[in-house]
């Protein structure tokens, strides 16, 4: 009998535990793995969490905006996750529901600390329940692939996520970065399709308001502020 | 003939537009009005820049060492547990 992943981890790595054994050649369904573990075999825990890893300090890191407390809240899932399985009724995949306990965590860390960051963009651009009104810019010229890689880019995007309310953030979250689809995105943040479409808008939308005008005032190097459709 | 659609109810689809969750009939409307309205056409453009940057997947990296963290974190608790079961 092959004994569990933990006691043939034998050194670290750069890229993550490097196992003794090589992993089995067929693939082991998520099924097949709970049923281990609930016959006691703890390795194969590992096993079922190894694919959700980044998907979970996504969704944590999405909310909370640091990795320090992405990654504290990541492991929690992941303990809450073992010591609960027996309740994971198996509705949705094994990764959205320990996404869902990674939500639940986040969210009690922030109701904890108060935290005050995460104000919405603009709280004066329309009601919370009306209509959006996107602001008015010119033309969003299209992104070369390069500048995606560009680090500035990435801090503007991470501060125009983490400046969104909650509510919104989360849906970008799981819609955009963790790719659910919006009925699992419904079915995890236990709201109605319906409020996952119009949340979604509202993010997406916010987000395009915070980049539009650009890092330095527009996408090109070298121009400064930004043209305006309109005359008003 | 295409009804036209004015460019509250476009943002209010813009999403949806996204999605490809939007009906023919619809798609046709917000079409005609993108041809004709800078505004709506730069919200959709930027709108659709968002989700490909967040898409992108580069964003944000798992810091180095997260596995071994976490599988530490994970060892301990099960040598926690088994620890305790045998001093049950």
């Amino acid at each position: 009998m092959r004994a569990p992943v933990c006691t043939r981890v034998l050194q670290r790595g750069i890229e993550g535990p490097i196992l003794a054994v090589t992993k089995p050649q067929v693939e082991v369904s998520e099924a097949a793995l709970i049923e281990r573990v609930a016959a006691g075999d703890t390795g194969a825990f590992y096993e079922l969490v190894s694919p959700c890893e980044r998907a979970l300090f996504l969704a944590a890191r999405g909310i909370l905006g640091n990795d320090a407390d992405a990654e504290e809240i990541a492991q929690e899932a992941v303990l809450k996750a073992f010591s609960s399985l027996r309740r994971f009724r198996r509705e949705s995949k094994f990764c959205t529901w320990v996404i869902q306990i990674a939500l639940n965590e986040a969210r009690m860390r922030l109701r904890k600390e108060r935290r005050t960051l995460y104000e919405s963009l603009d709280q004066s651009r329309g009601e919370e329940e009306g209509d959006y009104v996107p602001r008015d810019f010119a033309d969003w010229r299209e992104i070369p692939l390069e500048a995606l890689q560009r680090k500035e880019l990435r801090e503007a995007l991470d501060r125009a996520i983490a400046s969104l309310a909650p509510k919104y953030r989360e849906v970008l979250v799981l819609r955009d970065m963790e790719g659910l689809s919006i009925a699992d995105t419904a079915r995890v943040l236990g709201i109605t399709e319906v409020s996952v479409k119009t949340r979604l808008l509202r993010a997406r939308l916010q987000v395009r308001d915070a980049l539009a005008p650009g890092i330095d005032g527009s996408w090109s190097v070298g121009t400064t502020g930004y043209k305006k459709v309109r005359p008003w | 003939m295409v009804i036209e659609i004015s460019c509250e109810e476009v943002w209010r689809e813009i999403s949806n537009y996204l999605e490809n969750d939007v009906s023919p009939e619809l798609r046709a409307r917000l079409e005609v009005h993108f041809k004709g309205c800078g505004h709506c056409t730069a919200v959709l453009k930027g709108a659709g820049n968002v989700v490909q940057l967040i898409k992108a997947g580069t964003v944000f990296d798992l810091p180095d060492g997260f596995s071994n963290r976490l599988y530490k974190r994970l060892q301990d608790r099960l040598a926690t547990k088994k620890h305790k079961r045998r001093n049950y």
